[in-house]
């Protein structure tokens, strides 16, 4: 393989969001070569086929196991597989663990040539799982607000408040007990369904 | 008051029972342990995590055990395996098909593996004449139980596993379907795979590895010998908490407990029936209910089962030498012995030095010489099938 030429790079990933990305992400820095694998029967069959020399797999594919067969001597094997990772570079194992990516990498390949390729999917796949988690927090912030409107109510109901005081009275609960708002209105949602 | 927090990795099997149980039902707590548990989806991210450090201890394949500590495969990372969770538990599922092919050619006891495994490759070669496709087996990950267990099998009856069959990792949650679609023609799994397979009448059970093997370790609980000499109270107190658990297990009036806190959605996740038939080595192996009852399906702590045997583990590794994962060296069949610490597990309980595992093979193939776990090579001349490294 030339030093010009592009590595080629298989992601084997079902998040089809995660793996677009990714695969921008790569292109933008000058990896041309990139594949996406989202079917993992006959995971080995589609690898040999495109002859990668990187292989990029999300930690939460059961598939993962599949891949390392092919460290393994066999007439299936063509070319061995090293992972990236050598003894002395922990780190790159911590951060890649970490991120929730494992990288294949055909031996031959220079680990210059490796580095930026997993540095690369190391970020995007840290800025992927932030995305994620601020979805999950705008949409439990979503459900909170819910459960806070129906506390109100009811506490507007029964203690006669406006809905101002409702909330301030919500509030000062949640602050002296040190909890969350939402914790505490979901608390008095859930004894006034009890005392119905 | 709060315990020693601990961070442990499993695989939703039948064969986490001890260590799930010692968790759910309060022995690590009472051992001043807080573990939380985390459910994984590969071996690989066991291994890795368990290597870096982001689990403190896991569930872990005993070959992978081994194959660490040697640098086999992966980065090399010693580890020390203190307590087994199980002997046995794995069995061999064929589909409808090949199990009435298996079953045309037999001769002699269907339950005899040697007998199954002769007739496996009077299939295997009446297939070759035709130009069929070879057929191919499922099994979990290269170091595993199952790829030598399948390999050991086949092999006695002449077939050879890396040319006359394609052997190919799937996960074990893969399996079923796998077999379903005809994208396998069989599996070596452990529990509850295989029964999962009978009751959906994709598959016939052709043998418990009992049957192959009568003693096979099969997981440990594994930790970094780095964690194990830096931490040796907590993990005595882990040991005392698994004993616990495999004692509670392995009472018969707590096997419908302890299956039902095995199938929970978070821990394994499937039918506590299915869960009690494996614990109780009472197997359906027919779509057509037939069933199999077997006092050795799987051992959770009984006969002496959850202390590490070495000699398991040098069997372990005579395999990975038959099969070319390793070279030959008495350094590392010194590695490998030394992964499996018996002396660990009695400093822990209490009990004497010396204690015993078991009977003087300590393993009961059912072909080839006792194993000798002195000379492995002498003990590897008496088969013909294998990859031996030159």
């Amino acid at each position: 393989m030339g030093v010009e030429t592009s590595p080629k790079i298989v992601i084997v990933d079902e998040s089809p969001i995660r793996a677009a990305i990714l695969v921008e992400g790569l292109r933008e820095a000058g990896f041309t070569g990139v594949t996406h694998i989202s079917e993992m029967h006959n995971l080995l069959a589609r690898i040999y086929a495109l002859d990668p020399d990187v292989i990029l797999i999300d930690l939460e594919n059961p598939s993962r196991d599949v891949l390392e067969q092919m460290f393994q001597v066999s007439r299936a094997v063509r070319r061995p597989i090293a992972m990236f990772v050598d003894q002395s570079d922990s780190a790159s194992i911590q951060a890649s663990v970490d991120a929730g990516v494992s990288a294949y990498i055909v031996d031959g390949l220079k680990k210059e040539r490796i580095k930026p390729i997993l540095d690369l999917c190391i970020s995007r796949f840290n800025a992927f799982s932030k995305l994620q988690d601020e979805l999950e927090r705008t949409k439990s912030a979503l459900e909170d607000r819910k459960v806070i409107d129906r506390a109100k109510g009811i506490v507007m109901k029964l203690k006669g408040l406006t809905e101002d005081e409702a909330y301030v009275l919500l509030r000062s609960t949640a602050m002296r007990e040190k909890k969350k708002i939402g914790e505490i209105a979901q608390s008095i949602v859930t004894a006034s369904e009890l005392l119905k | 008051m709060t315990g020693q927090p601990l961070c442990i990795g499993f695989i939703p099997l039948v064969d986490a029972a001890a260590l799930i149980v010692a968790v759910d039902k309060g022995f690590a707590a009472a051992e001043g342990l807080d573990v939380t548990l985390v459910r994984e989806v590969s071996w690989s991210n066991v291994r890795d995590k368990l290597n870096i450090g982001l689990f403190d201890a896991a569930h872990l394949l005993a070959p992978v055990a081994i194959a660490s500590s040697l640098g086999l495969g992966h980065v090399k990372v010693p580890i020390v395996a203190p307590f087994n969770l199980g002997l046995n538990g794995n069995a061999i599922t064929v589909s409808p098909a090949l199990h009435v092919a298996i079953m045309g050619e037999i001769s002699g006891d269907p339950f005899d593996p040697m007998a199954t495994a002769l007739a496996l490759a009077r299939v295997v070669a009446a297939r070759r004449k035709s130009g069929a496709e070879p057929l191919t087996f499922g099994m979990t990950f290269p170091f595993s139980t199952h790829n030598y267990q399948l390999r050991f099998w086949m092999a006695a009856g002449g077939v050879d596993p890396d040319e006359d069959v394609r052997l190919v990792v799937l996960p074990p949650p893969y399996m079923v379907d796998s077999l379903a679609n005809g994208h396998v023609d069989a599996f070596c799994v452990g529990a509850p795979w295989n029964s999962v397979a009978v009751d959906l009448g994709v598959g016939h059970i052709l043998h418990f590895v009992s049957d192959v093997l009568v003693r096979a370790a099969e997981k440990v609980l594994a930790v970094r010998q780095s964690w194990s000499e830096k931490n040796p109270a907590v993990l005595a107190a882990l040991i005392r908490a698994h004993f616990r658990a495999a004692e509670f297990i392995e009472d018969p009036q707590n096997r419908a407990e302890a299956a039902r806190i095995l199938a929970q959605p978070e821990r394994i996740g499937v039918d506590a029936d299915v869960i009690l038939r494996t614990l109780d080595g009472r197997l359906k192996i027919s779509p057509d209910g037939t069933m199999r009852e077997s006092n050795r399906y799987l051992l959770v702590g009984r006969e002496g089962a959850a202390r590490p045997d070495p000699v398991q583990a040098a069997w372990l590794y005579a395999q990975m030498v038959r099969w070319g994962q390793a070279s030959i060296s008495p350094e590392a069949l010194d590695v490998a012995k030394a992964v499996f610490r018996p002396d660990l597990y009695d400093a822990a309980l209490g009990l004497k030095e010396g204690a015993r595992n078991g009977s003087s093979d300590a393993i009961g193939a059912f072909a080839g010489p006792p194993f000798d776990d002195t000379d492995i090579a002498g003990h590897l001349a008496a088969f013909t099938i294998g990859r031996r490294k030159p």
